[in-house]
């Protein structure tokens, strides 16, 4: 890799125009000190020039949306060019009778959700930070929130991509209709690659209605055990909750958060607490859904993670993590959704303990079937423990896919799983 | 075929799990559509995932084509045999492995019946939802090639929304997990593309998926229309209001006479006839039925049956579910297309269609899911008359344009097989088409699961350093190893 992008510095000014063309500003990806050249298109083509011309004279890209998740993934092997989606922001098209949209990649998540909102929809997903996090940045990283028990993932919602490679094509895969079985699902594929194999453009999704109605309850229980317990039986009743949330910290009463949507909302909440018993509950703010983005503050230096594993195992991992922590004296805190994915913050002044934490615990997690992934850590932290964990016996072939879009490896090198 | 090849499979099969005899492999030489049809060399019938790989390493080393096939009803050709290749029958893979109620999950070999997957996690109140009019014979297997979706996928969605990972060998014979039981395996997702690769990128040998709680309660309107424009406008509303239904379906007056004269369902004798599911917490249901029944009601519905028992129910999907069967009594072919487009383009494109039909002198029979644009039109002809059966496919053809002109797609769950391979040039462009067969040179350089099918042309994989290369026709090789 060449570590001076300067050298395609003309080049990438005659595609995209001298103002766009500048030094980036920090923060940078972990392991990335060195000043960096920002590169922002303002078209489809011009990206995948950008791209051919870095390309050509192998130089590394970083693609950046909105630089929320910048530290998600391994260090970099290397970093030169930052090529940033904030030009290409637009909503195409929100075909609302269709109930589909087509937003290019720079659009943030909650400007894409004013726009739909005017008619009365939504992008069915909660992701952290919206605000800030673009459409490609939450497609890349495979973000997702509360909303997933109903609605799914990323996976579930989009129907369709363009993106651009390496060697400056442009392709688009899938459709803009939510029914469509032609060729490949490259909007899968994209989904969760970490800007690995090509810069996503723009992406087409299936839409719900905005509820007409939201009720949301916080149960309070006595262990972790019984509000799993709770989690799973409101799963296996008829109720259709859009959002079902366990909460667990240190010694502190577990609590789950439980939300109905739509006209039924209020009849579903009377049966609900016909099932918890005689269970503590009280009404929930609606800040109880945007309560992961807390986990990245502390009192203490800490470590985030996205774990993930069956639903019927939450109880039995959270009480692994309060077992480990005790022992190593950390602060612990997890959120998780009824899917089984959640995240968890460790924290403590002693880097050391929460590396063998990490270690204990991902083995724990991966003996169920299950994953832990590191997001964020203290500074000077990184390099001390694998990001991913186990990536199973397909890396192999999720090798050979990196190598046949991304031949000359010049996309987020060393970022993704198993160093890819 | 070699006779050595046959040798060392049925080394590994046994003698009664390798078909050679001609009479014995016509049962093989097309799958539900069947105006294609291909003589395979040979058709291999494994029953564990061991045996399949064995084989495909065998097929691998002497550089044979092969084309896995489930039940065969698929509509678009993917089981269609390649000349001189082997057909891998997957049928005796048919075990359920797992059943995890706590995490609704179910583990199962490819040769597992769609409907038997329901009938086993009935008795706990879980469903599995994708549900193609096949499901009493198609396998899950061949649901994943496909990417399956049914009449309730409005709601529920499709195949790939309900495989959470795949144990698969690829064609190299290498044998590896895709996904898992737990969401968000880090790495590629694999499993979301292997998922509708109609065969082409390797055999699964076990499936991992999600079921469903069945919904307290499932309502079914029936309405009749004096056209399908008047039904398709209360399509639009039912939407734009906001209600999800599970399914929505419409037939129009051919379909309808058709059924009826099969199944008897006691339809309204109507030019448009409308289908609402809905499903879920009972006041919502009763709630949403009530506006769904008013907008049907003021969009000219002068017929509204309201099903509420599971008999009365079964009655009117039954009319619906038979609808492709029943064209048999009216026509002697027709074929089958499977064209998207935008809810809202609907009205335009089926008066289109009754143009071009009424232009081409073809009859074409409407029956779809309209909540999702998914048209099923029938070109109907008749085989005997000259000149008719390339008239019905022209018209066919001008149809699928119609639907992609309109924004939509050439396949919304049949595949595209070897019969759309021919359209896919008229959806995607050439760089489209090149950087998806990247994912085909990934999973299977030397070409050999499925690989006439799906792509207009082949890409041809670039050589790569490394461990992986694509595997050279070695004749001497096979002599060595057996």
């Amino acid at each position: 890799m060449n570590p001076q992008p300067r050298v395609i510095a003309n080049e990438l000014q005659s595609i995209v125009g001298a103002e766009h063309v500048r030094e980036a500003e920090p923060p940078y990806p972990p392991g990335v000190v060195m000043p960096l050249l920002l590169v922002e298109p303002g078209s489809a083509e011009e990206l995948a020039l950008v791209l051919r011309a870095a390309r050509d004279a192998q130089v590394a890209v970083l693609p950046r949306g909105g630089g929320t998740k910048l530290e998600w993934g391994n260090a970099p092997r290397s970093a030169a060019l930052v090529l940033s989606t904030r030009r290409l922001d637009r909503v195409i098209d929100h075909a609302w009778a269709d109930m589909t949209a087509t937003v290019e990649a720079g659009c943030t998540v909650a400007r894409l959700q004013e726009t739909l909102a005017q008619h009365g929809q939504r992008l069915a997903l909660d992701p952290l930070w919206p605000e800030r996090a673009t459409i490609g940045g939450i497609l890349a990283t495979n973000d997702s929130g509360t909303l997933r028990v109903r609605f799914g993932a990323l996976r579930d919602l989009i129907l369709g991509v363009m993106v651009a490679l390496p060697d400056g094509t442009l392709a688009k895969s899938g459709g803009r209709v939510v029914k469509n079985v032609a060729g490949y699902d490259l909007p899968k594929l994209f989904t969760g690659s970490l800007g690995t194999l090509g810069v996503i453009i723009q992406a087409t999704f299936r839409l719900y209605p905005l509820p007409r109605e939201t009720h949301s309850l916080s149960f309070s229980l006595e262990d972790v055990a019984a509000a799993n317990r709770l989690m799973l039986a409101v799963l296996d009743s008829p109720l259709a909750p859009t959002g079902l949330q366990l909460r667990v910290a240190g010694e502190s009463s577990p609590q789950l958060d439980v939300r109905f949507e739509g006209v039924a909302a209020a009849a579903q909440m009377r049966r609900l607490l016909a099932l918890a018993g005689d269970a503590e509950h009280t009404e929930a703010a609606l800040e109880v859904w945007a309560l992961r983005e807390s986990l990245w503050q502390g009192q203490e230096p800490g470590l985030v993670c996205k774990f993930s594993v069956l639903p019927a195992d939450l109880a039995a991992v959270c009480e692994e993590i309060r077992r480990v922590a005790g022992r190593l004296r950390l602060r612990w805190s997890v959120i998780a959704q009824a899917v089984g994915v959640g995240l968890l913050r460790l924290e403590g002044p002693n880097q050391e303990a929460l590396a063998a934490a990490l270690g204990v615990l991902r083995a724990e997690f991966e003996a169920r079937a299950g994953s832990l992934v590191l997001l964020h850590t203290p500074p000077d932290f990184h390099g001390r423990i694998d990001v991913w964990g186990d990536p199973g016996d397909a890396l192999p072939l999720m090798r050979r896919v990196k190598e046949q879009f991304d031949p000359a490896g010049i996309l987020n090198p060393g970022r993704f799983v198993g160093g890819l | 075929m070699d006779v050595r090849i046959i040798e060392a499979f049925r080394a590994v099969v046994g003698d009664d799990g390798v078909i050679v005899e001609r009479e014995q492999l016509r049962t093989y030489e097309c799958d539900g559509l069947t105006n294609f049809r291909v003589m395979p060399a040979a058709v291999v019938l494994p029953s564990s995932g061991e045996q399949v790989q064995a084989i495909v390493r065998i097929c691998h080393r002497a550089g044979i084509p092969f084309v896995a096939r489930g039940s065969g009803t698929g509509l678009s050709g993917g089981a269609l045999p390649v000349e001189g290749g082997v057909v891998i029958g997957l049928a005796r893979l048919n075990r359920i492995l797992e059943v995890d109620i706590p995490n609704a999950r179910v583990v199962v070999e490819p040769g597992v019946i769609n409907a038997q997957v329901t009938q086993r996690v009935a008795p706990y109140g879980y469903f599995y939802a994708p549900d193609p009019s096949s499901q009493s014979v198609c396998t899950i297997g061949g649901n994943v090639a496909e990417n399956s979706g049914g009449a309730h996928c409005l709601k529920y969605g499709f195949t790939a929304n309900h495989v959470l990972g795949l144990e698969v060998v690829l064609p190299d014979g290498t044998l590896m997990q895709l996904g898992s039981k737990s969401l968000d395996r880090p790495g590629y997702d694999l499993t979301g593309v292997f998922v509708g690769s109609e065969g082409t990128l390797g055999i699964a040998t076990k499936v991992i998926l999600r079921i469903v709680k069945r919904p307290q309660i499932v309502q079914t309107l029936l309405a009749a229309f004096n056209s399908t424009d008047d039904a398709g406008a209360a399509v639009s509303e039912i939407i734009a209001a906001g209600i999800l239904p599970a399914a929505i379906e419409m037939m129009d007056r051919l379909s309808r006479d058709a059924a009826e004269a099969a199944v008897k369902a006691g339809y309204p004798d109507a030019d448009g006839l409308l289908l609402v599911e809905l499903d879920g917490p009972v006041e919502e249901v009763e709630l949403l039925m009530e506006q769904v029944s008013a907008i049907c009601t003021s969009c000219g519905a002068w017929e509204i049956r309201l099903a509420q028992t599971e008999e009365e129910r079964a009655v009117i999907w039954k009319g619906r579910k038979a609808a492709f069967a029943a064209m048999g009594r009216i026509s002697p072919n027709y074929i089958v297309q499977d064209g998207v487009i935008p809810r809202t383009a609907l009205p335009r494109v089926l008066r289109e269609i009754e143009r071009m039909s009424a232009a081409a002198g073809l009859r074409v029979a409407n029956v779809f899911h309209a909540g999702d644009g998914n048209l099923h039109p029938l070109v109907l002809y008749d085989q005997r008359v000259p000149g008719q059966e390339q008239a019905a496919e022209k018209l066919a053809f001008d149809i699928i344009r119609l639907c992609v002109e309109a924004g939509g797609s050439i396949t919304g769950e049949h595949g595209v097989g070897q019969e759309k391979k021919k359209y896919m040039s008229a959806m995607f462009a050439e760089p489209d088409l090149e950087t998806m067969q990247l994912v085909r040179c990934a999973f299977d350089p030397a070409r050999l699961a499925n690989p006439t099918k799906v792509f207009p042309r082949p890409r041809l994989c670039a050589e790569r350093s490394g461990p992986y290369q694509p595997h050279p026709l070695e004749v001497a090789g096979i002599a060595e190893l057996f």
